[in-house]
């Protein structure tokens, strides 16, 4: 059935991926090993001590882990619950407008920020939300005393997920569109004929049409609980708010290349690896089950 | 009556979704307009969307800032020499990875292997002892070797692939053409949308980021853009942790930040001057990816 020469040719054509997969990513899996070590850069992982759980324990009786981990999985989940809303919403306005010009230009302005880098969103944040930035002038017209909103613990988690909203809203919006586009029209004229108003449409055609895409992103954001996101944060946060927007990404970020704590940060990564995992893989297995969905 | 309502919702509804577009755009638009403002004007707060008492000092100061263009210059070149990589190692992955398992026995090995790879990770640590193990650190490589596979743009390609007809190839095979002969001269020319797709995906991905430049790039000249500019502004804000605001209106006017508005209005341009094609191929190409078996 099949062709001895092409396919001692595919073998070739995917040799090089392959070996740089090897090379970053599963020698990296096998470096793990030093989460059971009190690693000494200077020993190197044959010599540095074998010191068994010693990293995990020390892990669980850090007063900060606790309030790392609660941080992670809020923000994650309020960023995941926002992510699925917002979209929602905004592509059933959308839905809703006729003149195709219109839609278009509003599409364009929103996809915008997604293209940009949490660097430069950090960037004009830090702007907006400065002492003498906009935002707090618009809070002085009301009368109030200026926010320093960045180095807020009452303030910072809702501005991640606020600003999580800004980059992702819109171009979420588009598996939602096309779930819209792929609607039968003829629904709607039956619908009309039947004397049914817009309300009526939205509430037993649109909507319904949409919610197997609703459950199915929300199956899959499912693996993302332990990804509050690590790009964002690391560029909105500081030491004021650590307290209720410090997150397992960062926090392995500080102790291991800052602070070279090299065996306890690899630790908690190779903890979080793990369970991101597992929910990765359920959130795939329910999918696949009950959406029959199949990225492969 | 029915027909009023109706007129009046759909002017509701486009009211806010100009609303919603303005409200995303507000931000930028307001760092632009501080970016030509007067430096007084900027750090009283008097601007807003449009530049008070206009003037280009701020990007005159950018354009001789030599450490500016080095990092603009670093970022290119990681663009192009990482871009042309992904390019290279997407193609050469999805075709194989298109064949059926009767085709091409292995072909299932294969994409679990790079699977496990996307969902499994040694963590952050492991993986910045292996590259400083390979003596990368410091060097483009770094930026450019260890993302080298795309998988995400793979599985795109491959399922893009799928869906291209099977005469197409049978004919090429009918007349002696091998695999390498197939993939570049049939998949390849009838995927430019895909591969415009997955090509800006992977620009797009290179020119933003800059966690890598940061940890792997310990001089400051081997620094990308988006790096150079998160040290100067992002880290610099956070040394504002003083609870004192005084203090920290002092140093909110060290870091200077009318230059900073300027800084990161041009690093903006290379990714506005390829918007139009990302919103067009990156839509395409999310629906295109989306052809399933």
């Amino acid at each position: 059935m099949y062709n001895r020469a092409s396919v001692w040719n595919y073998h070739l054509m995917l040799l090089p991926g392959i070996l740089f997969l090897i090379i970053f990513s599963i020698v990296p899996m096998f470096g793990v090993v030093i989460a059971f070590q009190d690693y000494q850069p200077t020993l190197g992982i044959m010599k540095s001590q074998w010191v068994g759980m010693e990293n995990f324990s020390y892990m669980l009786s850090l007063p900060d882990s606790r309030i790392i981990l609660i941080n992670t999985v809020v923000i994650a989940l309020m960023k995941i619950l926002a992510g699925l809303i917002v979209p929602f919403l905004f592509a059933l306005l959308l839905h809703e407008v006729i003149s195709v010009k219109f839609k278009r230009a509003i599409q364009t302005i929103v996809y915008l920020p997604h293209f940009m880098s949490w660097v430069i969103l950090s960037g004009v944040m830090i702007n907006i939300l400065s002492l003498d930035g906009i935002i707090n002038q618009i809070v002085q017209l009301f009368g109030f005393e200026p926010i320093m909103f960045l180095q807020s613990n009452h303030w910072f988690r809702p501005l991640v997920v606020a600003s999580d909203v800004w980059k992702e809203f819109g171009f979420s919006t588009v598996i939602y569109i096309a779930a819209l586009t792929s609607i039968n029209t003829n629904l709607y004229e039956a619908a009309a004929i039947d004397g049914a108003n817009r309300f009526q449409r939205l509430k037993y055609i649109t909507i319904p049409s949409l919610m197997p895409t609703v459950i199915l992103l929300a199956t899959l954001a499912l693996g993302n609980v332990l990804n509050a996101g690590f790009e964002q944060i690391l560029n909105l946060y500081n030491p004021i708010v650590y307290q209720t927007g410090d997150i397992i990404d960062t926090y392995v970020y500080r102790a291991g290349l800052l602070e070279t704590q090299y065996g306890l940060a690899t630790a908690v990564g190779l903890l979080k690896s793990v369970v991101s995992f597992l929910l990765i893989t359920l959130s795939y297995a329910l999918a696949s089950r009950f959406a029959n969905y199949r990225i492969f | 009556m029915i027909r009023g309502n109706s007129r009046s919702v759909d002017a509701l509804i486009y009211c806010l979704l100009t609303l919603v577009a303005f409200m995303s755009l507000a931000p930028i638009l307001n760092t632009l307009a501080v970016s030509f403002s007067g430096k007084v004007a900027a750090m009283s707060g008097q601007v807003y969307f449009w530049p008070v008492d206009f003037n280009l000092n701020a990007y005159s100061q950018v354009l001789h800032d030599r450490s500016f263009f080095r990092s603009f210059g670093v970022s290119v070149e990681r663009v192009l020499l990482g871009g042309a990589i992904n390019f290279l190692i997407t193609v050469l992955m999805a075709f194989p990875l298109s064949k059926s398992g009767k085709l091409f026995p292995g072909r299932n090995i294969y994409m679990w292997f790079i699977i496990f790879c996307m969902l499994f990770s040694g963590g952050l640590i492991p993986w910045y002892m292996t590259i400083n193990k390979l003596h990368l650190l410091d060097k483009i490589w770094a930026l450019v070797l260890p993302t080298a596979v795309p998988v995400f743009n793979v599985i795109l390609l491959m399922n893009f692939f799928k869906g291209i007809p099977k005469e197409l190839e049978e004919a090429a095979n009918m007349d002696g053409a091998g695999a390498w002969k197939t993939l570049f001269t049939i998949f390849v020319p009838v995927s430019l949308p895909a591969l415009a797709a997955v090509t800006l995906f992977s620009i797009v991905g290179h020119w933003n980021a800059f966690f890598d430049g940061m940890i792997l790039m310990q001089h400051k000249e081997h620094w990308p853009l988006q790096t150079y500019i998160q040290q100067l502004i992002v880290d610099m804000s956070s040394l504002m942790n003083a609870t004192d605001a005084e203090e920290v209106k002092r140093l909110s006017n060290m870091s200077s930040q009318l230059l900073n508005a300027a800084k990161v209005m041009v690093s903006m341009v290379p990714i506005m001057l390829i918007y139009p094609f990302l919103q067009k191929y990156f839509v395409s190409g999310i629906v295109l990816g989306a052809v399933k078996e």
